[in-house]
């Protein structure tokens, strides 16, 4: 069904590249008594509002944008995470 | 979309609640001559507003030198201030506040205050080519301040840094008056070519006003705050106002405005800061004498559903009002077009003295656009004044029954420790500082930043000063000080002063004692600047810096240009050169310890008088500082300020790497002498040959001169109370800051 | 008839130190230098192509990763193909790992800080185009400015790199040695300028175009663009 579409992406760096963001929050929020944390990693959510003929096609739509733009391939990883439809028509 | 319907009634009780008095409630139905639509209502309220209108700042900032020497406009006039420097160019610069944004939400604060002050000064024509920053805080002891420290430290570092100005210079106290209370003024210079300049006019009926920049959306409208409590299940009006800055608009908009003059079809332009496309479309009527006519459907929104009201009080950052000759308009938007921006015609100049504002074919206002502006129709007040009774007791105290400190090294490297004297590198090295290649020298080893000023023989000297505390106790001659402070710091630099700008930041204007210190401010300023003949560009009053916890020191704040010619001849800098050369001191050591950091951080005292200033003794020193370094008789020039002289030789050694043996032998006491802050003396270095030379000169502008030691090894010792290595002075005075503010870092 | 290099500064909408670098070129190597507008695409007249540094477009998402895709950014990858000198600055740097013509990324400081301040270098090669003025180990004091310049790459790509003598520029101490406290930025391997493998193509964080005349008190960038001049005048007046 031909609709509108929200994709959600997630991007994060590949678990052997440092995050020093991450690495600062672990340490800030076990300072806070937070002593069980074990790991923080931290990325960005990006939300990709697109009409496509299908969900199946938006899902591949905004794979191939985080492929090509939304992550590096040297330091990021992405997934899809879900695939949300706003508005459907037939 | 329809736009929203629902509109409140107008009445007495709602102008009450959009801040407006009776009186001027009153006012307004006599200007109208009927009873103001909602959308009407918002606009005056805006721009009858403190901010819009200085309605209780104008009567007394009148009474500044706003005009004359090299002033090409005088102030207020534009969107900033235009200085000529000769050889056909001019100089614009402005500084403002962006306190309360920042108080909020530290980062977007200090951002969007940046990008402010940038767009006055590129909406006169003029490249910015430099942004200075004066900052306050509370103590770095307190989370929450170090959470203000570092957010709009970031703000200003990424917004300056990706719009690709260098950020030179500034100064910042740590006083825990400012604890809820931050204060983020910036300040903006820019060069322009005489002739190019933009005018912020909207001359010629039938030409179009034309909206540039970013899209509109509910950023801080203020009035609407209230609207949305009277509005039912509306949530989308209930989301905060805090504007959020787009660094990378911003540097299209620059470049854009820059091409689009060069067409020579614009034919005026502003700024749009506060109260928006009302302020910009009222001040640009009310200028030319003409009106408005605007179709607010055609203003590109980021939220369908905006209505009238929110349009005209949207702001927005990133946008700017054009008027563009009807003719012309292709060339215009092409222009914008070439860097992705919108530029939509969204109304015309006409010839009626209105601004008449259509949405969907109905009209929503018709206002004299006269009426709402400062100089027209805005209310202008003198509100009552009272001396403070606080200064009875801060003027009550006597200096002699304080014990001179038996340890006056621990003493010294205590106040090296106080971040407001401390190293301010964990701050600037956030800064880029040197885009541009202009920056001849940046934050840090000089008493003013220098900028020169590629294919001329000239550069720029310029420094942002203020010292809230002496104000505090003692209004007018702690403003006198800011603005001798500042020309002191620009002559240091080799430079004459030309002119300033100023920020007023303030407590309640509708508290007398308030009132008070403010006009005894701008009554020593307006003093300070006839002597130094450094008039008045323009500036900014912010009033209202206080909370439930407390009120600011009345903190004015001075951003001062000097011009260095020849350029590199004249050149000076602060940091000691060579070892042998002789240490001088020109001007008169006192005792006088009133006002002092020394007294504040060492003894947790404010209080006695502001220091000891005289303005023409100042003025003579100025004279032959200039003449000294124009003679090629000085090797280093450095003030003497906060922290006193121990402060200062501990500077021009480390800047210089050099140590200093130093014998002070004034009658006076040793903690007076070594960290008192009275005025009117610079430490200078200079040849021993010199010697002879430099005292005659001093001796013809009357400047007392003493030989206080020689440059040379790498320690700094000082009579037998101080004598420390130099990386011992280095330690405490560069880490002062880093170790406070490591000490809780989340980032390790 | 070309008796002096033809130098092209690309703009992007955000670049900040194009005119920077352009100075320097035009006005005080006297190359025939001209802006390039990043949606232009032929660069035929052309032997010296600069990214400068800046914000390409806003870098919102990551450094370089719009600036990749752009018309301008397509002819100077087939420039480079061909063989053409690229010099990339800062965020030309990032643009350059981004599009593929240099190995790695880099990431934000360790720091997670802006930092702008002089950091010495240590030039590791000087039988290349962009070095060949200096001496072997020469340390250059040089401005950096930037928040996203720590460079990283996967361990294959760094022993390629080390084996082929591509590390041009090492962050080190004034005396030249290698230490923790002289890495401004976390880099790999100290890393500070990058060369591809072909010789032609040169990123680097630190801004030599910002070390490059006596009244702003830094000179050592100078010694790379003689060295271009060098390198790349004689064979201009061969083409």
């Amino acid at each position: 069904m031909s609709g509108m579409y929200r994709v959600h992406v997630r991007v994060r760096l590949r678990p052997s590249i440092l995050d020093p963001q991450g690495k600062a929050t672990r340490q800030a929020l076990r300072q806070l008594g937070y002593e069980a944390l074990e790991e923080v990693r931290i990325g960005k959510w990006i939300e990709l509002t697109l009409r496509a003929p299908d969900p199946a096609e938006a899902e591949r739509l905004a794979e191939e944008a985080a492929r090509k733009l939304l992550a590096n391939p040297v330091m990021e990883d992405f997934d899809i995470l879900a695939v949300e439809t706003i508005e459907a028509v037939g | 979309m329809a736009p929203v319907a629902l509109e409140p009634e107008v009445s007495r009780e709602l102008a009450r609640a959009h801040g407006l008095s009776d009186e001027e409630y009153d006012r307004l139905l006599e200007i109208l001559g009927r009873k103001p639509t909602y959308a009407e209502l918002g606009m005056y309220a805006v721009m009858w507003s403190e901010h819009c209108s200085y309605k209780n700042s104008i009567a007394v900032l009148k009474t500044l030198p706003r005009s004359g020497g090299r002033l090409l406009v005088a102030a207020g006039e534009e969107n900033a201030g235009l200085v000529d420097i000769g050889d056909g160019l001019a100089v614009a610069f402005k500084i403002e506040s962006h306190n309360h944004p920042s108080a909020v939400e530290p980062y977007q604060g200090a951002a969007t205050g940046v990008g402010g002050i940038h767009r006055d000064v590129f909406a006169m024509g003029a490249r910015p080519i430099a942004a200075l920053d004066s900052l306050r805080f509370g103590s770095l002891d307190k989370a929450r301040v170090r959470y203000l420290f570092e957010g709009v430290v970031r703000g200003i570092a990424d917004y300056g840094n990706a719009f690709g100005v260098p950020t030179v210079g500034g100064e910042i106290y740590f006083d825990p008056v400012y604890e809820g209370n931050p204060l983020v003024n910036v300040m903006s210079v820019g060069l322009v070519r005489i002739g190019e300049t933009a005018r912020a006019a909207a001359r010629g009926p039938g030409n179009l006003v034309v909206l540039v920049g970013s899209a509109t959306g509910r950023d801080g409208i203020h009035g609407a705050t209230f609207a949305s409590e009277t509005l039912q299940d509306d949530q989308e009006s209930r989301r905060p106002n805090v504007q959020v800055g787009d660094p990378f608009t911003e540097k299209l908009l620059l470049e854009a405005t820059l091409e689009a003059l060069r067409t020579g079809a614009v034919v005026g332009l502003q700024d749009m800061g506060a109260a928006g496309i009302t302020c910009s479309s009222c001040e640009m009527s009310a200028r030319a004498g003409t009106g408005m006519r605007l179709y607010l459907e055609r203003v590109p929104l980021r939220e369908a559903d905006m209505s009238a009201y929110e349009i005209l009080l949207s702001e927005s950052q990133e946008r700017m009002l054009l008027v563009v000759d009807r003719d012309r308009i292709e060339e215009v938007q092409q222009v914008f077009h070439k860097w992705d921006l919108p530029a939509v015609v969204i109304g015309e100049v006409t010839d009626t003295g209105l601004v008449e504002v259509y949405y969907h074919g109905e009209l929503k206002a018709a206002v004299p656009a006269r009426s709402l502006v400062l100089g027209g129709g805005a209310p202008v007040y003198v509100r009552q004044a009272r001396m403070p009774a606080y200064l009875k007791q801060t003027r009550a105290f006597q200096a002699n029954a304080l014990p001179v400190p038996e340890d006056l090294q621990a003493t010294f490297l205590q106040l090296l420790d106080s971040p407001t004297i401390a190293s301010k590198r964990w701050v600037y090295e956030q800064y880029d500082t040197m885009v541009r290649t202009n920056t001849v020298v940046g934050p840090g080893p000089s008493d003013a930043a220098v900028i020169r000023l590629k294919g001329t023989r000239k550069a720029l000297a310029l420094k942002v000063d203020g010292n809230g505390r002496y104000v505090y106790l003692n209004p007018r001659r702690g403003a006198q000080i800011a603005v001798a402070e500042a020309a002191r710091n620009v002559v240091c630099a080799g430079a004459r002063p030309l002119a300033i700008t100023n920020c007023l930041n303030f407590g309640d204007p509708y508290n007398p004692e308030v009132y008070w210190t403010f006009r005894e401010a701008v009554a020593g300023m307006g003093e300070a600047c006839r002597v130094f003949d450094t008039p008045v560009t323009g500036g900014n009053v912010s009033f209202y810096n206080e909370n439930p916890q407390g009120r600011i020191y009345p903190t004015p704040t001075i951003g001062m240009v000097g011009l260095i010619e020849p350029f590199p001849e004249r050149l000076m800098t602060a940091d000691f050169k060579s070892e042998g050369d002789l240490v001088l001191l020109l001007g008169q050591n006192r005792e006088d310890i009133g006002g002092s950091e020394y007294l504040a951080w060492v003894h947790g005292l404010v209080a006695g008088d502001a220091p000891y200033l005289d303005l023409e003794e100042e003025k003579r020193l100025h004279e032959l500082l200039l003449e000294l370094i124009a003679s090629g008789l000085v090797r280093s020039a450095h003030d003497v300020s906060d922290g006193g002289l121990a402060v200062a030789l501990a500077e021009s050694c480390l800047f210089g790497n050099l140590g200093a043996r130093v014998r002070l032998e004034d009658p006076i006491r040793p903690d007076a002498l070594l960290f008192g802050e009275g005025q009117s003396r610079v430490l200078i270095s200079a040849r021993p040959d010199d010697l002879s030379a430099i005292v005659s000169r001093a001796r013809d502008f009357q400047v007392p001169v003493q030989v206080l030691g020689t440059v040379g090894g790498d320690r700094l010792k000082i009579n037998d109370w101080i004598d420390l290595p130099l990386e011992a002075i280095r330690r405490v005075y560069e880490f002062a800051i880093p170790r406070r503010m490591q000490a809780h870092d989340s980032a390790g | 008839m070309a008796d002096t290099l033809r130098v092209g500064v690309v703009v992007f909408p955000g670049s900040n130190c194009d005119h920077d670098v352009y100075y320097v070129c035009k006005h005080q190597m006297g190359w025939r230098t001209r802006f390039i507008w990043h949606k232009e695409t032929d660069l035929r007249d052309l032997d010296l192509i600069i990214l400068p540094g800046g914000f390409s477009y806003g870098d919102y998402l990551r450094s370089g990763a719009i600036a990749r895709f752009s018309p301008v950014m397509h002819a100077v990858t087939r420039f480079a193909r061909k063989g053409g000198y690229v010099l990339g600055i800062c965020n030309g740097f990032q643009i350059l790992t981004e599009a593929g013509l240099l190995p790695g990324a880099l990431l934000r400081n360790a720091s997670l800080r802006f930092i702008c301040r002089d950091v010495f270098v240590r030039v590791e090669r000087t039988d290349t185009a962009f070095t060949s003025a200096y001496s072997p180990g020469a340390v250059l004091r040089i401005p950096i400015a930037h928040g996203e310049g720590n460079y990283t790459a996967d361990a294959d790509t760094l022993r390629r790199l080390e084996e082929s003598g591509q590390v041009i520029f090492r962050y080190v101490t004034a005396d030249g040695r290698l230490d923790p406290e002289a890495n401004p930025n976390g880099s790999m391997h100290h890393i500070a300028g990058l060369l591809n493998d072909r010789g032609n193509v040169l990123g680097m964080m630190p801004h030599p175009e910002r070390a490059a005349d006596p009244v702003l008190g830094r000179t050592d960038g100078l010694g790379l663009f003689a060295s271009l001049a060098e390198s790349l005048v004689g064979a201009a007046l061969k083409r």
